[in-house]
């Protein structure tokens, strides 16, 4: 070994930090220190024009999808509201009522929904779940991207496609009537694939970190997933079962085809039409120029709207009393 | 002692990648191990295969045998969620559970493993944290969420989380590298208790540290990336730091790259 290279040697030595300090000085003096004042203004005329523009485009943007939300809630509401404001509304339904009279209620129509909502609710939050506990936390290879590439073709469905099969399997092939649970399975069909999806997002923003500090104290995989997983995503798995519970509360097109209007209170899944809000709204809808007809259809897509919004304040407070700690 | 911890000609893969090979190494029980090596070299890896962690990633296996008091831990008939309340880890970040309280982080791997007693349970976290040197500061507020604890609080929680299941060796993945001096300082000498009653094997960027704590220092290297890592040396701390027969260990301690 040469002299110098044994100096080089004895120089490296010296501690990591010390060299770091020494080259970081260096550089310092060489590159930074100069006698320039330094640059304390804005920037360039056309860096500040280019900023006002995106701010510009940005809160016109946000004003403009502003507009059809404000005015849909205005209109519903302005028209709506004062139905609801009577007991009656909540309490009777509109049997014996013609269209062209006053008076009578929703609570046929309101019933009906919530327990169609319910159902499908019951059936498609735990196979929805299940199908995204599976996709996150087993599923490998060809069965899982095969299941997930079902769940895409299936949240494509248009709803009257989803209708039209379930009417062609229920009815036609099986030769049953149309009734309230005919329009659950074709809802089932709309809103598993939205669990699915916003579950398996919710699972795979759990930090891997967790799962593995679970396994490491010898938790089963099982026990890790219920009791670690889960809770950790609940709130989100809460929120993605209502934007799927809104989106079949509010769909129509099965309603129409598997499960027409009555005036009457009809509570039994399983036997005769079952009627909901949607379709009471679709029913007032055709009644034209007749402006008892006009205000209870207003009524009753206010009800909707509001039953839409009551779910989702108590899913909220579902999710925030048992989810992440601060 | 009967219950050493012994690694044998193990070769690790990930898919048709081996990661690791080559490696034979002997634990003594209550001693403190550290790995120490540049990254990417399989540090992390070997360690991992000692309560098969490993496993956890897709595609990742072994071969070779590691025996604990003589008994394969990849015997066909062992459990390894029952490896990993034998030999249990601690990770690099933090990771108290955050859905839970303090409490419940330290018995937690108790209570999902069936243990349902309520005094037992509040005995064995009163202990755990003890022993995590955690006690005085959370005795009050152990209904408080875990997550809302300093970073330095939280590793010894996750300490304390580990301990409380009682294994026999607990495994170490750069547990400060995401701490303050201080928690830093906390942690070196709670290993240093801990090390009589646990084998600990501690993985490491910061050669002081394994200088402080280690009784024994194993050095890995691997050839260029995309090589298999290797263990290069093994030998009591002191003579790896001061003696080291391999001129990269040389190279290395004496921080000349890595």
């Amino acid at each position: 070994m040469s002299a110098t290279s044994a100096a080089e040697t004895a120089e490296a030595r010296g501690t990591p930090l010390s060299r770091l300090v020494a080259a970081r000085r260096a550089a310092y003096r060489a590159d930074v220190v100069t006698d320039d004042p330094p640059q304390l203004t804005r920037g360039s005329a056309s860096r500040r024009l280019t900023d006002q523009v995106a701010r510009v485009v940005m809160w016109a943007s946000f004003g403009l999808a502003m507009v059809p939300l404000v005015w849909i809630l205005g209109t519903v509401v302005a028209r709506g509201y004062e139905l609801l404001l009577a007991s009656s509304w909540w309490t009777l339904s509109q049997r014996n009522i013609n269209a062209a009279d006053v008076g009578g209620g929703a609570v046929h129509a309101i019933q009906g929904t919530l327990i169609q909502a319910a159902v499908t609710a019951a059936i498609s939050v735990p196979l929805g779940i299940f199908t995204a506990i599976y996709l996150v936390e087993y599923g490998r290879g060809r069965l899982a991207r095969a299941v997930s590439f079902m769940v895409d073709i299936l949240s494509g469905v248009p709803s009257i496609v989803a209708a039209l099969f379930v009417y062609a399997v229920w009815v036609t092939t099986f030769g049953f009537q149309r009734i309230g649970f005919a329009v659950c399975l074709s809802l089932v069909l709309l809103m598993i694939p939205v669990v699915v999806r916003s579950t398996e997002e919710m699972l795979k923003l759990v930090p891997n970190g967790l799962r593995e500090g679970s396994y490491a104290l010898g938790v089963p995989k099982w026990i890790t997933i219920t009791r670690i997983v889960l809770p950790t995503a609940f709130s989100g798995i809460v929120t993605g079962v209502m934007l799927g519970l809104a989106r079949v509360m509010g769909e129509t097109a099965p309603l129409l085809i598997l499960g027409p209007y009555t005036k009457s209170i009809a509570t039994n899944l399983f036997d005769g039409y079952m009627p909901t809000l949607p379709t009471m709204i679709n029913q007032d809808r055709t009644e034209i120029g007749l402006d008892s007809a006009m205000e209870r259809m207003w009524a009753a897509a206010l009800t909707l709207i509001l039953i839409v919004l009551a779910l989702n304040l108590v899913g909220r407070w579902a999710a925030r009393r048992s989810s992440v700690r601060r | 002692m009967a219950n050493r911890l012994k690694v044998e000609d193990v070769n690790i893969y990930y898919g048709a990648f081996k990661a690791v090979e080559g490696v034979t190494l002997t634990f003594e029980p209550r001693s403190v191990t550290a790995f120490i090596g540049p990254s990417g070299c399989g540090k992390s890896t070997v360690l991992r295969t000692l309560n098969r962690m490993h496993e956890v990633i897709p595609g990742g296996r072994v071969e070779g045998s590691i025996t604990l008091a003589g008994q394969n831990l990849y015997a066909a008939e062992v459990d390894p969620v029952a490896v990993r309340r034998t030999v249990g880890m601690v990770f690099q970040r933090p990771n108290p559970f955050p859905t839970m309280t303090i409490f419940d982080n330290v018995v937690a791997g108790l209570r999902l493993n069936g243990l349902r007693n309520k005094s037992e349970l509040a005995d064995a976290a009163e202990r755990s944290l003890r022993g995590a040197n955690l006690w005085n500061e959370v005795k009050d507020r152990l209904n408080k969420p875990g997550a809302g604890l300093s970073g330095g609080q939280q590793q010894r929680l996750c300490i304390a989380r580990a301990i409380a299941v009682e294994p026999q060796v607990l495994l170490m993945d750069e547990p400060c590298s995401a701490l303050d001096p201080i928690s830093t300082q906390a942690i070196e000498d709670l290993i240093e208790e801990l090390k009589t009653d646990y084998m600990i094997v501690i993985v490491t960027h910061n050669l002081q540290q394994a200088a402080r704590v280690s009784d024994q220092t194993a050095f890995f290297n691997l050839a260029a990336t995309g090589q298999p890592g290797k263990l290069v040396e093994v030998g009591p701390t002191p003579r790896i730091f001061e003696h080291p027969v391999h001129e990269s260990t040389e190279a290395y301690v004496s921080g000349r790259f890595g």
